[in-house]
């Protein structure tokens, strides 16, 4: 039994299933993202003092991970347009990257979170540390997903390459919506949480 | 005529791509054919049948309840002492048990009990059938969502079985009580994401169905109502859940890593400090969770309007009065729901602009549900009205909701709101929507398509045992609440009011509702016999036994994997009954056009 | 979407993208530093990320040649995020007068 349109696009909507799929749950993400931006609004007008994020966050070490995410969704992007120019030795080149910026990414973060342990710095000290490491947090529960979704799509997910392409060249874009997506709610994130 | 070769459910489809179901030839086992199909209609059983259980359950909770309340301290003989010294000592309730059972009826019934049965259930089992397709856009996404509910539903249940009980701070959860409460929150904290998970993954997968998956001819405004219905249900999942996902996560915060998103600074319980930093906003949590649950209310009610269009045009023999103002009425309503939440929160201190903008939203959606209660009311003037089961069960969800609906005017103006706020009012009102609404119309809807699903008709003698009595009790227990209410006793009290002077005069209403309660209870072992009996006892039927015109009836009854024997299409709009020079009563959608 | 000249002008808007990317996040962190009077500061900031947002969406997401039906549900997203994030504050700010 073949579920129509999961590959073809349906001429009325000029759409494929998956597309509508992937933007409707990005469309549930804003929602879940804009409640926590809500927070973080509710936070710092509720509080008596707010710290400016330089003081308590490392701005170097966050530039160079806005700079590492930024750069691997060009390479996921790329990974897509080379699968649309069949070349498949160049996707895996391309979403390798990507899949290793998401490493360095959450390297760095790891990283700033056990220095802020170690001082002492934790979501229960006061409502600034609390949203910074929920809404951060969040994020990189997201990018492990995107990670783990590219993984598959790198590894045993490619044999699709083989027998249908074009779907698989589909899901590679999906995957991409996500990743750039991660990447969008990290570009709001970093100005608002570091440098604001 | 019921059966139908399953070889033929292969036929392709116009316009399909080589797309191969996994295992589709081979045999499947046991497990892959039962408990994981990704079969739309099994998973829509799975749903409906889970769900039927976790209604049940919730039910049993507030009859326990209802023995509190009627008898305030009293022991309950032999069950009482099953639940142990720490929760009955004595078979006397405790208030902190009676909070649990309050905080864990509310949270089931919403959550595990309607939702699943309206949305997953019928919506699973339905939607595609009237859609004309052979299964959901994302059969397997089906399945996960179905069982994400389902450790939903375990973790909620186990939750009873932590020290200190399961959650006891309302199904609301409001903060800061919420957040100093016992480990059982932390479980439903737990399970309600599973349960929002379960729902988004199934929302998304509704969408895309709906709009991809349409038959060749079912253009948009040739849609049965109870998709458009399900459609925009399921955007409301879609987009208001998420706000919820993040406030639970603020929550968990909140209780395992001391965070104070709605602690607020210098909050003292019982002469002690709290050790927390301070800093947060009770309200946020309101706002945030109101977010989701005003339009969660519009959830349980739009599937049951669909259900009981399709009864009542099928009923009546005649097309919906005012269909498509009905399809503009859904979206607005949809639309509107998102910006009313406020009114749940009149007196948090809000200021004036702000209660009149919330009261005028308020207002404006009254708007829209009633042009679709209007819509389906004239729908059954000039009808030649069919008697049956599912019919009767749609007829008193009219007034039903309407009682619902008008009692709710006075609780979204502000300042009538006063009196009212946290009353048995609201209390009644809000179960007048959802249990003689909502529910009756899931009955109405099991009695209508248990057909196509099974095979074979329920007993129409027992499912009126069913309603009758039914009716009755259920108003029973719902409209002394009004009373009771305006009489000024506070919802969530643990002795329904008896240490008050002022409740006194009404004090008697409490024994009656739980009277009638008990008589609810009883009134459904008739459907329980009969929908067990029925399966394999009931009248044989073939495709159509209620001449119907919508696509799913031009499945075999049960539908095969794949759904239809040859491809449908639709010629027509779905609610041609009695066409003025055309013969029959009905003419189906999925009839080929009749030479002129 | 097909043509390899097609493909090969939609990498160098990609490559485009990237450079105006990396441009606008040092400036962000430039504007950060001179440590602007706060509302300045949140209203430049929020204008920087907004492009460059912006621009993942339009380009790397494609959102610039999708469909009506896309445009339309997260344009209703768009509208309900503003809300939810918007009214608290607005309750906050304006409480009952005593």
């Amino acid at each position: 039994m073949e579920i129509p349109y999961t590959v073809a696009e349906r001429p009325d909507t000029g759409l494929n299933n998956g597309k509508i799929g992937i933007w409707l749950f990005l469309a549930s993400e804003v929602m879940l993202f804009g409640a926590l931006f809500a927070t973080y609004l509710m936070m710092r007008t509720g509080a008596a003092v707010w710290p400016r994020g330089d003081t308590i966050l490392n701005v170097p070490l966050a530039t160079v991970n806005t700079i590492v995410l930024i750069s691997s969704s060009v390479t996921m992007v790329m990974a897509w347009a080379s699968l649309k120019r069949h070349d498949f030795g160049k996707f895996r080149l391309f979403m390798g990257i990507t899949i290793l910026c998401g490493f360095g990414f959450l390297g760095i973060k790891a990283f700033e979170y056990a220095h802020k342990f170690h001082e002492g710095l934790l979501p229960s000290k006061n409502t600034f540390l609390a949203i910074y490491f929920t809404l951060t947090g969040l994020h990189g529960l997201h990018v492990i997903g995107g990670m783990a979704v590219n993984a598959y799509l790198w590894g045993p997910g490619a044999k699709l390459w083989k027998t249908d392409p074009e779907h698989f060249t589909n899901r590679v874009e999906n995957s991409g919506l996500f990743w750039h997506f991660v990447d969008l709610v990290w570009i709001f994130l970093f100005p608002v949480l570091y440098l604001l | 005529m019921s059966t139908t070769a399953t070889e033929a459910a292969h036929a392709p489809h116009g316009g399909a791509d080589e797309h191969h179901d996994h295992g589709d030839h081979a045999p499947l086992g046991f497990l892959r054919k039962y408990v994981f199909s990704t079969d739309h209609k099994v998973i829509g059983i799975w749903y409906a049948v889970t769900g039927l259980c976790f209604l049940f359950f919730g039910f049993c909770l507030v009859m326990l309840m209802r023995w509190q309340l009627a008898f305030p301290g009293r022991a309950l003989p032999w069950i009482g002492h099953l639940f142990g010294e720490a929760r009955m000592p004595g078979g006397s309730m405790l208030p902190e048990f009676y909070n649990e059972l309050g905080a864990m009826h509310g949270t089931i019934m919403v959550f595990l009990g309607v939702v699943p049965l309206a949305v997953g259930g019928f919506g699973n089992f339905v939607l595609p059938l009237q859609l004309g397709a052979p299964d959901m856009a994302f059969p397997k996404i089906n399945l996960a969502s179905y069982w994400s509910y389902f450790l939903g539903g375990v973790t909620m249940l186990a939750s009873f079985f932590v020290p200190g009980g399961a959650a006891q701070s309302g199904w609301t959860s409001y903060a800061p009580l919420s957040v100093l409460a016992g480990s059982g929150q932390t479980m439903w904290l737990f399970g309600m994401i599973f349960l929002i998970t379960s729902s988004l993954l199934g929302s998304i997968n509704f969408i895309v169905t709906t709009v991809q998956l349409r038959a060749p001819g079912l253009s948009w405004f040739r849609l049965p109502f109870f998709c458009w219905a399900q459609l925009v249900t399921s955007f409301l999942l879609l987009l208001a859940f998420p706000p919820l996902e993040a406030a639970g996560v603020l929550q968990l915060m909140d209780r395992l890593a001391g965070s104070s998103f709605f602690m607020p600074s210098g909050l003292v319980v019982s002469g002690q400090a709290v050790a927390y930093s301070g800093g947060g906003n009770p309200l946020l949590w309101q706002h945030l969770f109101w977010f989701l649950a005003h339009p969660e209310v519009y959830v349980l009610i739009l599937p049951a309007f669909g259900i009981v269009a399709e009864v009542i045009a099928n009923n009546t023999r005649k097309p919906l009065f005012g269909y498509k103002i009905m399809v503009y009425s859904l979206w607005f309503l949809g639309f509107m729901s998102f910006i009313v939440w406020a009114h749940h929160m009149f007196f948090t201190g809000m200021g004036t602009t702000m209660a009149a903008f919330f009261q005028t939203t308020t207002m404006i959606i009254s708007i829209p549900s009633v042009a679709l209660l209007t819509s389906l009311i004239i729908s059954l003037w000039g009808g030649s009205i069919r008697f049956n089961t599912p019919m009767l069960f749609a007829l008193a969800f009219l007034p039903m909701f309407g009682i619902g609906g008008l009692t709710g005017l006075p609780l979204g103006l502000s300042a009538a709101d006063i009196p009212l706020h946290d009353t048995y009012y609201v209390i009644g009102h809000f179960h007048y929507v959802v249990a003689p609404g909502t529910l009756f119309a899931l009955f109405a809807g099991i009695y209508y398509w248990f057909p196509k699903a099974t095979g074979r008709m329920m007993s129409d003698r027992l499912g009126k045992l069913h309603f009758w009595p039914s009716l009755v009790f259920i108003n029973g227990i719902f409209m002394p609440m009004f009373i009771v209410g305006l009489a000024g006793v506070s919802r969530r009290l643990f002795d329904g009011g008896a240490s008050y002077d002022f409740a006194q005069p009404v004090l008697h209403w409490n024994r009656f509702m739980s009277y009638s309660a008990w008589g609810l209870a009883l009134a459904q072992i008739p459907f329980i016999i009969n929908f067990f009996w029925s399966i394999k006892h009931g009248k044989k039927v073939d495709d159509n036994p209620w001449q119907a015109t919508t696509l799913e009836w031009a499945a075999p009854s049960p539908p095969p994997h794949g759904n239809f024997t040859t491809p449908p299409e639709a010629h027509r709009g779905p609610y041609e009954y009695s066409v003025p020079g055309h013969p029959g009563d009905y003419t189906p959608q999925f009839l080929a056009e009749r030479a002129s | 979407m097909g043509s390899h000249a097609d493909i090969d002008r939609q990498v160098r808007t990609y490559i485009m993208v990237f450079i105006t990317l990396m441009v606008l996040t040092l400036i962000t962190v430039t504007i950060s530093r001179l440590h602007l009077p706060v509302p300045m500061a949140v209203a430049l900031a929020l204008v920087v990320a907004t492009i460059k947002g912006g621009l993942v969406a339009s380009y790397f997401m494609h959102l610039i040649s999708e469909r009506k039906f896309i445009y339309w549900v997260l344009g209703v997203t768009v509208a309900f995020f503003f809300f939810v994030l918007l009214i608290p504050l607005w309750a906050h700010f304006e409480p009952i007068k005593v």
